[in-house]
């Protein structure tokens, strides 16, 4: 298959990691930046030592690919410390604690987790309970981050969750959700019952990991929701192995379908499903592929398809395409109109545009 | 071939469409049009070897921001491959900033190495290692030794292997602040130095070309001998006293650039270079005093 974007290299060293051991020298050179700069660096090491590949690639390339190994290495040990952490700060008050993605693939020991680097800990509470958490993630030594009056409305009264914390200590960022999407999206779901399905972490007091379905339509509903599209391509790869995993499953397609409908993000999933399927060959069935599309509102798929490939041609320069940036600034406008109706997010804007202003000035 | 083996025409040609130069374990695939970027490359890294193959560890570039401030306020970026992770400086700031960018790609990714924050030099086969905090002196002190015939390995990396806890160099020219400038123009005519960039957020800025058996010799890994901690005091005779090396190995940890990412070996890793290592603090009032210090200690 062709890919359609121009990152073949890495989508093809993704792909097929095999392929890995027959690249020459001028083809790493390219390589290791795109890889690097998508935040793929370290899962492309992951994938050659499962192959055992390491030892027969150029030596040039082995010290950045050790160097990449040893930053996913670290980032694995504090993601679960953290988690320890938090089960030890939140374990008292007695509410579920869900881990989403990153953390949720870690503790889980879940494909996606090998050589995926971190941002920040996503984890979800009951809305009811989202105050006793805050408090006791307070005293804990998680504060919210450099925020302004306005900021701090924005989180509480319109997202879906707390505004960003970190901890006083260890620096590390924490993201406190009620909701998988804002109050105020077009698009509502039901994370009572992604709660309802999780199930609790052996060895840990409150911390619980929803249910692979769950994790699969919060994966898709994050990355075509929110627009962070430098990830794109690495969250695509998560998608990627959860999808592959869930395979082995008898019914697991129906069953992720049905799911998708109940939680309505059927939307984010038929996304997910055609992504994963054209840009890293997941074997999505062709049955599910047109069943999942069906009855979609929104743009013709062609001017979709513009538009999202260029969002994962982000990950990297090499990779654009002509109209990449606008579509890159496309995707922002649209990741900000689907969190909330325009006459909310057009005094946001102006308000961010403002305050943006008025820091560089001197 | 070497660079300084071109004429500064070719230099120039070729600095706008990338050239790889490899200074110790790393390739730079560097890329730049100004002219005066390409002068200092030119001047300071005359004997470092182009590299032949077609691979680069970073691939960077600095030149001139586009747009109407040019002829206003002219700023230069700098590029590690499609990224900027700086903001703009100003332009004649611009190979200060090469500069601290090569640090930044070499500290930010090279964890194969434990990564340390000191000056590390060479002689007979014993490595110095040089921490120190900003305005101890430690950079006029590296320039002075190298000047007396120690050899390089760098000025602000120590890179330490982590098979073999051996000291890897760079060579790459020291970097002299404020006063240190005029101490090594005054103590050592000879020596060569770049252009001075005014006003930088570390001050005034120029660096020293390393001397050519230190680029030679920049694949030669040494073995750690000595960590001295040096504090420059106006008239202070030149005198070591002993460090206590768990406070040594605090400072060193805590000021490395990786020691926690990598875990349970940068803990090894700075242990074993307390088991070899004698450690001293070093005051200091002049140069030739303190030159005379550490060739006793070299011969002992």
């Amino acid at each position: 298959m062709n890919a359609p974007i121009r990152c073949r290299l890495l989508l093809r060293a993704l792909r097929e990691p095999a392929h890995l051991a027959e690249l020459d020298l001028p083809t790493w050179d390219r390589l290791l930046p795109q890889a690097s700069q998508a935040g793929l660096l370290s899962r492309l090491a992951m994938l050659a030592d499962d192959l055992r590949l390491t030892g027969a690639l150029p030596a040039p390339v082995q010290p950045h690919l050790e160097a990449a190994r040893t930053i996913a290495e670290r980032q694995r040990h504090a993601v679960h410390w953290e988690a320890r952490k938090l089960d030890q700060a939140l374990g008292p008050a007695g509410m579920p604690v869900l881990l989403l993605k990153g953390a949720a693939y870690v503790l889980g020991d879940l494909p996606p987790a090998r050589g995926r680097l971190f941002a920040d800990i996503d984890i979800l509470v009951p809305k009811a309970q989202l105050g006793r958490a805050e408090a006791r993630l307070m005293l804990h030594g998680w504060h919210a981050s450099q925020h302004s009056d306005y900021d701090q409305r924005y989180y509480r009264e319109w997202m879906h969750e707390l505004p960003p914390m970190s901890h006083i200590r260890r620096q590390s960022h924490l993201d406190v959700h009620h909701d998988l999407l804002p109050e105020t999206a077009r698009l509502r779901t039901r994370p009572d019952l992604v709660i309802e399905a999780s199930t609790p972490l052996p060895g840990h007091r409150c911390l619980r990991l929803p249910c692979l379905e769950d994790l699969v339509l919060h994966s898709a509903t994050h990355l075509f929701h929110e627009g962070e599209w430098g990830h794109g391509l690495r969250d695509l790869t998560d998608l990627d192995a959860l999808l592959r995993l869930g395979m082995a499953r008898p019914g697991w397609w129906s069953d992720l379908r049905t799911r998708a409908e109940t939680l309505n993000l059927g939307y984010p999933l038929a996304l997910a499903l055609r992504y994963c399927h054209w840009l890293l060959a997941t074997p999505v069935p062709e049955p599910v592929l047109v069943s999942s599309r069906q009855g979609l509102p929104g743009p013709p798929w062609p001017l979709r398809d513009a538009l999202f490939l260029r969002g994962f041609s982000l990950a990297h320069a090499d990779c654009a395409l002509p109209g990449s940036a606008l579509a890159g600034f496309l995707l922002y406008v649209r990741a900000h109109a689907l969190r909330m109706p325009l006459r909310l997010l057009l005094p946001h804007l102006l308000h961010k545009a403002l305050e943006k202003r008025r820091s560089e000035s001197p | 071939m070497r660079l300084g083996d071109l004429a500064l025409t070719e230099v120039r040609r070729r600095l706008r469409e990338g050239l790889p130069l490899s200074t110790g374990p790393f390739v730079f695939r560097i890329s730049t049009r100004l002219p005066h970027v390409a002068e200092n490359l030119h001047r300071l890294y005359a004997d470092f070897p182009l590299a032949e193959g077609p691979f680069a560890d970073f691939h960077v570039r600095v030149d001139a921001m586009p747009g109407p401030r040019r002829w206003l306020k002219p700023q230069a970026q700098f590029w590690l491959d499609a990224t900027r992770p700086f903001q703009p400086l100003p332009r004649d700031q611009a190979y200060a900033m090469l500069e601290w960018g090569m640090n930044w790609c070499i500290a930010g990714n090279a964890h194969h190495y434990l990564m340390l924050h000191a000056a590390v030099l060479e002689r007979n086969g014993h490595a110095l290692i040089m921490p120190g905090d900003p305005g101890a002196g430690k950079s006029t002190l590296t320039a002075a030794l190298m000047l007396d015939g120690w050899r390089l390995l760098s000025d602000e990396l120590t890179l330490i292997g982590r098979r073999d806890g051996l000291l890897r160099g760079l060579a790459r020219p020291v970097s002299l602040k404020n006063a240190s400038i005029d101490v090594i123009r005054a103590h050592a005519p000879q020596a060569v130095l770049g252009d001075v960039a005014r006003d930088t957020h570390k001050g005034t800025v120029s660096h020293l070309k390393p001397d050519p058996g230190s680029v030679a010799r920049v694949r030669e890994p040494a073995q750690p001998r000595w960590i001295v901690f040096p504090r420059w005091k106006a008239d202070a005779p030149a005198r070591l006293t002993p460090h206590s090396k768990a406070a040594a190995f605090l400072h060193l940890a805590s000021h490395a650039f990786n020691y926690s990412l990598l875990g349970a070996l940068g803990f090894k890793l700075t242990a074993g270079l307390m088991d070899t290592c004698d450690c001293w603090d070093f005051e200091y009032g002049s140069l030739p005093e303190a030159l005379r210090v550490f060739r006793g200690l070299a011969s002992a």
